[in-house]
């Protein structure tokens, strides 16, 4: 099959084709050049999805939750991205991405797209991809990206400056309320869900959760948007349709008191910012010629500090960059 | 080939009324040891549920379990969907126990590989990343 060129890839995202956008999300994750130049054409027709993002401990619910919301959203409907992402193994390098069996259910439908991930090393719930597959999904014309994190723990919380409504599922059973005091994951949620509902101890998590949000309401100034907490059980079909009204409320909010802009300012910021870093990783990571392993030596024979060797090699990347220039 | 051109990706599932899957969850295992990122699909998939996941994750192997017996129409009907989408790039390899004379069958459907029971964990691993490498090394029109 002949290779698509980029234009021919960004032509086939703006109208929505599948292949097109399974391709091009395989670009991004592999960082190739003309992947780059493609989605730098996309990233021109971005900005009218709604980017909501779903975090949570492991065995939260995540996926199966994602699933729920997203058959509400097409009953209601809007067309839905979406992008799981699962870790990868610090060991070997692979990873299992378990996340789409929860959501076959969805899977069929022409107005669902999902889509797999592996960390690939990067921290924070997320992989180094995600947002390059939001702005994929977005430019084709999806209204919803829902952005599934890795089960997440205390403060792996990227997903708050990567998302513009972030939805964080505490499940019964997983801890007391010292956990969530202790957790910074509580702080960035605008949408709370307790799942698992149908167990008789979820009403504890809801009661902890209630307790924990009505301190922080009496802490801070004027909080102009009090996240909610919405108890949800797929198995009964309870809170999902709430769930899709409160994401909505909450872009609403977000557009009428000009928090949209703010928020789209600073995840473009930490994008930035991320992509940096990156790229300034990358090419010390391809620098096998020595360079570092020099400045290695000095720093294990005490001659130097790790931090002097640091900005020995910014120094030299400087200089590689005026000559490329050049 | 580049070097690290990307990670290979592989999409396993178990298509019709067969829930053994202790089988396909090894070769999760052992693929995903050998650095690949496996998607699990789960049991129970229908064909046309199998190939749109794997276009959309725009995997590199299809790998597809079977232990009920009804791999040649199964397959069939999974080569069929992938040529009606017209995805020729993914590599297409059965799992489980499968006789002799069905094997010619599996490959003019279009099955590079067929794993059974005595197929080892490395041999397994060679298998998916030589068919990868030769897939890849056919000349691409592009420059």
């Amino acid at each position: 099959m002949a290779r698509a060129t980029p234009k021919q890839l960004v032509a086939e995202v703006l109208e929505g084709r599948v292949q097109g956008i399974a391709r091009l999300i395989s670009k991004a994750e592999a960082g190739d050049e003309d992947g780059q130049e493609a989605l730098a054409e996309v990233f021109r027709h971005t900005g009218r999805a709604h980017i909501v993002g779903i975090t949570g401990v492991p065995g939260s619910g995540k996926s199966t939750l994602v699933a729920a919301l997203t058959r509400e959203l097409r009953v209601s409907g809007k067309t839905v991205g979406i992008i799981a992402v699962d870790p990868t193994s610090p060991f070997s390098g692979g990873a299992i991405l378990g996340d789409r069996i929860r959501m076959a259910e969805v899977a069929q439908d022409s107005g669902v797209f999902i889509r797999s991930m592996a960390t690939h090393g990067a921290l924070g719930g997320l992989a180094r991809a995600s947002l390059d597959a939001a702005d994929v999904l977005d430019a084709a014309g999806f209204d919803i990206v829902l952005i599934e994190t890795v089960g997440v723990g205390q403060d792996e919380v990227d997903i708050v400056r990567a998302a513009q409504t972030v939805v964080v599922i505490s499940a019964p059973g997983l801890g007391d309320d010292i956990q969530a005091i202790k957790a910074g994951i509580l702080e960035i949620a605008d949408i709370h869900v307790v799942s698992k509902c149908d167990r008789s101890d979820a009403n504890d998590t809801v009661r902890a959760l209630r307790g924990m949000l009505k301190l922080e309401v009496a802490l801070s100034d004027a909080p102009q948007w009090a996240p909610p907490v919405i108890r949800t059980s797929v198995p009964e079909d309870l809170g999902i349709d709430k769930l899709r009204l409160a994401i909505a409320k909450h872009r609403r909010h977000l557009e009428s008191s000009g928090r949209m802009d703010a928020r789209r300012r600073r995840i473009m910021e930490t994008r930035i910012l991320k992509t940096a870093e990156d790229m300034i990783r990358n090419r010390f990571e391809n620098r096998r010629d020595g360079a570092v392993s020099g400045l290695l030596d000095r720093v294990l024979a005490h001659e130097l500090n790790p931090y002097g060797a640091a900005r020995e090699l910014l120094t030299a990347l400087k200089e590689e960059g005026t000559h490329e220039a050049a | 080939m580049e070097e690290g051109a990307g990670t290979i990706r592989v999409l396993l599932c178990k298509v019709g009324l067969d829930g053994h899957d202790r089988g396909v969850k090894v070769v999760a295992r052992v693929l995903r040891d050998a650095g690949m990122d496996v998607i699990y699909g789960g049991i129970h998939r229908t064909p046309e549920e199998v190939v749109s996941a794997a276009v959309q994750e725009d995997v590199d192997v299809l790998g597809i379990s079977l232990l009920s017996g009804a791999h040649v129409p199964l397959f069939s009907r999974v080569s069929e969907l992938l040529e009606k989408q017209d995805v020729r790039d993914i590599i297409l390899v059965a799992g489980g126990l499968m006789p002799d004379e069905d094997l010619p069958k599996l490959k003019a459907l279009g099955v590079a590989a067929v794993l059974r029971q005595d197929t080892t964990p490395d041999e397994i691993v060679a298998i998916i990343r030589r068919l990868v490498a030769d897939r890849d090394e056919r000349p691409a029109p592009r420059g």
